[in-house]
Order: C-alpha cells, then sequence, then structure tokens
C-alpha cells in the first residue's frame, strides 16, 4: 500500500509537470519563443489560487500570517483566476520584449520570474513571505479518508491535462498553429505571407503561460503550502526544460513522456543516492540531483537534439 | 502604352543607409497586366526598392501609392493584406514544414487561424482547410511539384525551391506579385519555363508583376517595359529595345558601372 500511495503522488506531480511541459512546448516547440522564466508564471498561478480560495486568518493565525486578500472562492475560481493572472504578467512580458530581437525575451523572463520570486518572499502583506501561506483549500477532500486523497486529486490532475491537451493540439494542428511554427522557421517569411508575427507571437506566449498558471494552481493546491523557496529556477523552470526536451519538443505526447522520465528519475534519485553515497554526503543529495538534470540536459541536447519523439512530418490535419 | 492608370506609382522614394545612397529618389510608375522589369548592377537600389514598397523598409522621403492609396507606412504583413505579394532574391521557406504547409500557410484570413474558432468552430475551420488544401494540391500540380508534397521544404533543391516561391505567389490571391530575382539559382532550362509560367500568370489570372532580373535573357523575353536603375537612381524606362540600345544602359552593363 505504501508503494501505491508513493506512486500515486508521484502520479499527481508528473501530470502537473506534464501540464508545465505543454505550456513551454507551445511558446517554444511550436512557435520558437524562449522562456526562460517558467517558474515566474508557475508562482503567479499557485499564489494566485492561493490567494483567491483561501479566508483571510482569523484569531491567533491573525497574529503570525498576514495576507494581501483571502476571498474564500471555490478551487475552480482560484484556477481560472490563476491562468488570467499569469497570462497577465505574460501580456507585460511580451509588450515589452516582443518587438526586439529572441534573446531579449528570454532575458526579461529569466528576470522577471527570479523578481516575482524575491517579491512574494519580501513583500510580506502579500503573501506571508518567506513563511508562504499553509491550508490551502483541496477540492472534494470529504469524499474519501486523508490518506487517499491523492487519488482523487490525481482524477483531477488528469482530467486538467487530458482538457489541456486536447485543446492545445486542436490549436497546433490548425492554422493556428501553423502560423506559430511558420514564426518560428522563419519570422519574415511568415511575415511576408500577411501573418502579424508580433501578435501571433503575444498569443502563443499568453496562451502557454495561461497554461503554466493552471499548473501552478494545480501545484498549490495539491501541497496546500507554498513559500517563495519552491518557485527557484532549476525546480520551476530548467527541469521544465529538460522535460520537453528529452521527450521531444514540438510533441504534445512525447513532452507528456518527457515530463513522467524526468520527474521519475527526479523522485528516485534522491532515494538511491542515499543508498549509494556514503551518509555524510547523503546531505548534499539534492545537489546532487542538480546535477544529474544539468548533465541529462546535456546529453540531450548532444546526442538526441529531437528527443524521445520529435514533431511529426505533417502537423496539420486536415 | 500607357493603357490604363498606373497600380502603383513610386514618387521620389529615397532611401539611405548611414551614407550609402540605396535609393535616391526615385520615381516610376507600374501598369496593371504587365510584368515590369527591374534591373541595375549590383548594389544598384533594386532590393531596396523592393523592401521599400512592401513595407519592409519605411522610406526617409517621397510616397508609394498603390492604386492610388498611399501604402508606406504600412509593415509587410499590411502591404500583403493589400494585395501585394513578394519574394526574396535569396529564396526563403519554411524549412521543417511540409512544402504542402508551406503553401497551405499563404491564403490570408483563414477562420483556423484564430484559436477561438479552432476549439468551437471545427466545422468551419475544417472545411476551410480542405478547400485550400486543394487548391494547394492543384498548384503544386501546376508548378511540377506534387510529388514532393510531403517532404520538408529545406530538402528542395534550388530550383524546385524556386517553384515553391512561385506556387506561393499563386496562393496568395494577390493583385500584384513583386519577384526577386526569381531566376537565381535556377538551370537556363528550367528558367525557360519559369518564364512562361510567370507569363501566364500575367496572362490568365490578371495579375501584374514588378521583376527584379540579372539574367538579361529573361528580363528582355517577358519584361516590358524595363526600369534601369543605377546607384540609387533610375537611369533609364523603356520598351526591352530602348534599354537595350540605350548607350547609358551599354554603359553600366557592359563597361561596368563606375563612379
Ligand atoms: N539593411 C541595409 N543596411 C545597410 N545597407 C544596405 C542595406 N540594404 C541594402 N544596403 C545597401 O544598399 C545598396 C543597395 O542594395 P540593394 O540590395 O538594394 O541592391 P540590389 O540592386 O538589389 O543589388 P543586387 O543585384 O546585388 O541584389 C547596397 O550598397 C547595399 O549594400
Ligand atoms: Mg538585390
Amino acid at each position: 500500500m505504501g508503494l501505491l500511495n508513493f506512486f500515486i503522488s508521484f502520479a499527481v506531480m508528473a501530470t502537473i509537470y506534464s501540464i508545465f511541459v505543454l505550456g513551454l512546448n507551445v511558446q517554444w516547440g511550436y512557435t520558437g519563443l524562449l522562456n526562460f522564466g517558467i517558474a515566474g508564471f508557475f508562482a503567479v498561478g499557485a499564489y494566485t489560487s492561493a490567494l483567491f480560495t483561501m479566508h483571510m486568518p482569523t484569531g491567533a493565525l491573525a497574529n503570525y500570517v498576514t495576507q494581501a486578500f483571502g476571498l474564500g472562492m471555490p478551487f475552480l475560481v482560484g484556477v481560472i483566476a490563476a491562468a488570467i493572472a499569469s497570462g497577465l504578467v505574460s501580456i507585460l512580458v511580451g509588450a515589452l520584449t516582443l518587438r526586439l530581437g529572441e534573446g531579449y525575451l528570454a532575458i526579461a523572463t529569466l528576470g522577471i520570474a527570479e523578481s516575482i520570486r524575491i517579491f512574494f518572499n519580501n513583500e510580506s502583506w502579500l503573501a506571508n513571505g518567506p513563511q508562504g501561506l499553509v491550508g490551502l483549500p483541496q477540492p472534494l477532500h470529504n469524499l474519501v479518508s486523508p490518506q487517499y486523497y491523492s487519488y482523487v486529486y490525481l482524477v483531477i490532475v488528469l482530467i486538467f491535462l487530458a482538457v489541456i491537451y486536447i485543446a492545445v493540439e486542436k490549436g497546433i494542428r490548425s492554422p493556428w498553429g501553423r502560423v506559430l511554427r511558420a514564426i518560428r522557421e522563419d519570422e519574415i517569411m511568415a511575415n511576408a505571407d500577411g501573418k502579424n508575427v508580433v501578435f501571433f507571437k503575444m498569443q502563443s506566449l499568453v496562451v502557454g503561460a495561461m497554461i503554466m498558471g493552471i499548473g501552478g494552481a494545480l501545484y498549490a493546491h495539491y501541497s496546500a503550502a507554498i513559500q517563495p523557496g519552491v518557485f527557484e529556477a532549476l525546480f520551476g523552470t530548467f527541469i521544465i526544460w529538460t522535460m520537453l526536451t528529452l521527450g521531444g519538443t514540438g510533441n504534445n505526447k512525447g513532452g507528456i513522456l518527457g515530463a513522467w522520465i524526468v520527474w521519475a528519475i527526479w523522485s528516485w534519485s534522491t532515494y538511491l543516492i542515499a543508498k549509494v553515497v556514503p551518509a555524510s554526503f547523503a546531505t548534499r543529495a539534492p545537489f546532487i540531483r542538480y546535477v544529474l538534470i544539468g548533465v541529462l540536459l546535456i546529453v540531450i541536447i548532444v546526442r538526441f537534439p529531437k528527443g524521445i519523439m520529435g514533431e511529426e512530418r505533417q502537423v496539420s490535419k486536415f | 502604352m500607357k493603357t490604363s492608370e498606373p497600380i502603383l506609382s513610386l514618387r521620389n522614394v529615397r532611401k539611405y543607409f548611414g551614407g550609402v545612397k540605396a535609393v535616391d529618389g526615385v520615381s516610376f510608375d507600374v501598369y496593371p497586366n504587365r510584368i515590369t522589369g527591374l534591373i541595375g548592377a549590383n548594389g544598384a537600389g533594386k532590393t531596396t526598392t523592393f523592401n521599400l514598397i512592401t513595407g519592409f523598409y519605411k522610406p526617409d522621403e517621397g510616397d508609394i501609392l498603390y492604386k492610388g492609396e498611399r501604402i508606406n507606412g504600412l509593415s509587410l504583413h499590411q502591404t500583403f493584406h493589400k494585395g501585394l505579394c513578394r519574394t526574396f532574391q535569396i529564396s526563403r521557406e519554411l524549412k521543417l514544414m511540409t512544402v504542402l504547409e508551406n503553401l497551405m500557410l499563404v491564403p490570408p484570413d483563414q477562420s483556423g487561424e484564430n484559436l477561438l474558432k479552432t476549439w468551437f468552430m471545427p466545422g468551419v475551420v475544417r472545411r476551410e482547410e480542405i478547400k485550400n488544401r486543394d487548391k494547394a494540391l492543384s498548384i503544386l500540380e501546376s508548378v511540377g511539384l506534387l510529388h514532393l508534397k510531403d517532404e520538408f521544404a529545406g530538402n528542395l533543391s534550388g530550383g524546385q525551391k524556386r517553384l515553391l516561391e512561385l506556387g506561393r505567389t499563386m496562393m496568395a490571391g494577390a493583385e500584384m506579385i513583386l519577384f526577386d530575382e526569381p531566376g537565381a539559382g535556377v538551370n537556363p532550362t528550367e528558367r525557360k519555363t519559369l518564364a512562361a509560367r510567370i507569363r501566364s500568370l500575367v496572362d490568365n489570372q490578371n495579375i501584374t508583376v514588378l521583376l527584379i532580373g540579372h539574367e538579361m535573357e529573361l528580363v528582355m523575353d517577358i519584361c516590358n517595359p524595363i526600369i534601369v536603375m543605377d546607384w540609387g537612381k533610375k537611369l533609364a524606362e523603356g520598351t526591352p529595345d530602348e534599354v537595350a540600345n540605350n548607350p547609358e544602359v551599354l554603359e553600366v552593363y557592359l563597361g561596368g558601372s563606375k563612379k
């Protein structure tokens, strides 16, 4: 039973990561937009949903917890608010950078993600600073006893993944996705074919960011506790890049596969590292994992640039 | 020779790049339903003139009128929607997309370019896609690329890329096509068929062409009138015979451009 529980919570996280990967695939895989700030959209989604669904602290708790607001809204409202907030942040980033060269978006997203994390850390009035928020509501938590809650949540996140997957596939395999891919291949050519390149890039950026915002909300309600420390670039950005690159940039199924494989490596590596390395070293296990992910990314890029499943030859469906 | 109102007019158009006077006060008219040639030595300013007409660059001075409307100030995708389609001196194609998809991208105002319509009006999108595909297939057949429809465009030979480019202009539904050296990188036999296809576009589909050419035989065969540029200025304009016998033009082409 213990192993099954472990697998279920592993599956929940792998599914949430699959959602992030789909968001990145829209931006990078199909449009060629370099978003190195996934963690920022992750954080905005997580905090937005938390603030929308939690109640303001009362009684003794109010002495220890400060938050800007707590609307006590239902879970679904929180998720939608997360998507919108994350989308709005991406519009801001896009408006500043999309007309400039491609490197600007990469640098801006990297910088903004870090600023967002530091902002939540320092501005305690907003979401309780470094301690973060604890006790986020969990949808349908009365359905089963708490030890089986992961099963319920797995169904919830799988439904989100399925809906997002279908929506992205539909868009990508239509003329909309064809324009995005044309922009990725040659911006000037897409422009000469009458496509408003900046407008479509913005759409791609926003759609990807909204998906990431949803991923952030789903993560927040699962762990029921969020702190700024969660949204560091490694856990929130580069692991997702590794997943997409391994699975196959430009292929949604591949991206999901990559998410599950990398998350498996990540989850089991602490356990394995603890077994293999001497105890004095075991406290450093997390850092060994960082190296592992870095090495994995380099090996994929050098040896399997197309990942496990590359883009299909003919993506448009008609 | 003037049978009607010009479709495109340049009025004293100027574009400098720092000290380089790429286009230096050029005026000319293009009349509908003809192939107007634009020739001149390397660096004469031909491509820059195209870039100005299509909104890829903004002129420093002067006006560009398309069907009587001022179009300088529009950007590249906007001039496309006005009915102007251009090609590039060095072939461009969407390398990791199939030949068929390269063409299906082109038609303007596809419903399926709206993400919400792909979700909520899939029937409309699908019907348009099927029409679009059939049109692309028939164009591929007419330019002789049908057997390569599923090939990545990046894998085509130089000559095949020029045919794809021609197909692209046919997909655009444009009223005016600007070809920048369509014969570059094409062998002489293929170039003859290419010329014939451009000719038939104009004859059969009411299209106007402005064509930059280096290969004299292509230009002299299918263009009339011909405009000659040199050092950013218009040097001469006239029928192929007039241009071929113009001493200043001969000087540029035979004596080498000097200044
Ligand atoms: N973006 C640019 N920046 C700086 N200089 C430019 C730019 N574009 C063109 N030029 C210069 O303007 C002049 C005209 O160039 P243009 O490409 O229009 O010539 P062209 O007639 O098309 O020549 P070719 O037959 O070689 O294609 C050249 O001296 C070129 O170097
Ligand atoms: Mg040129």
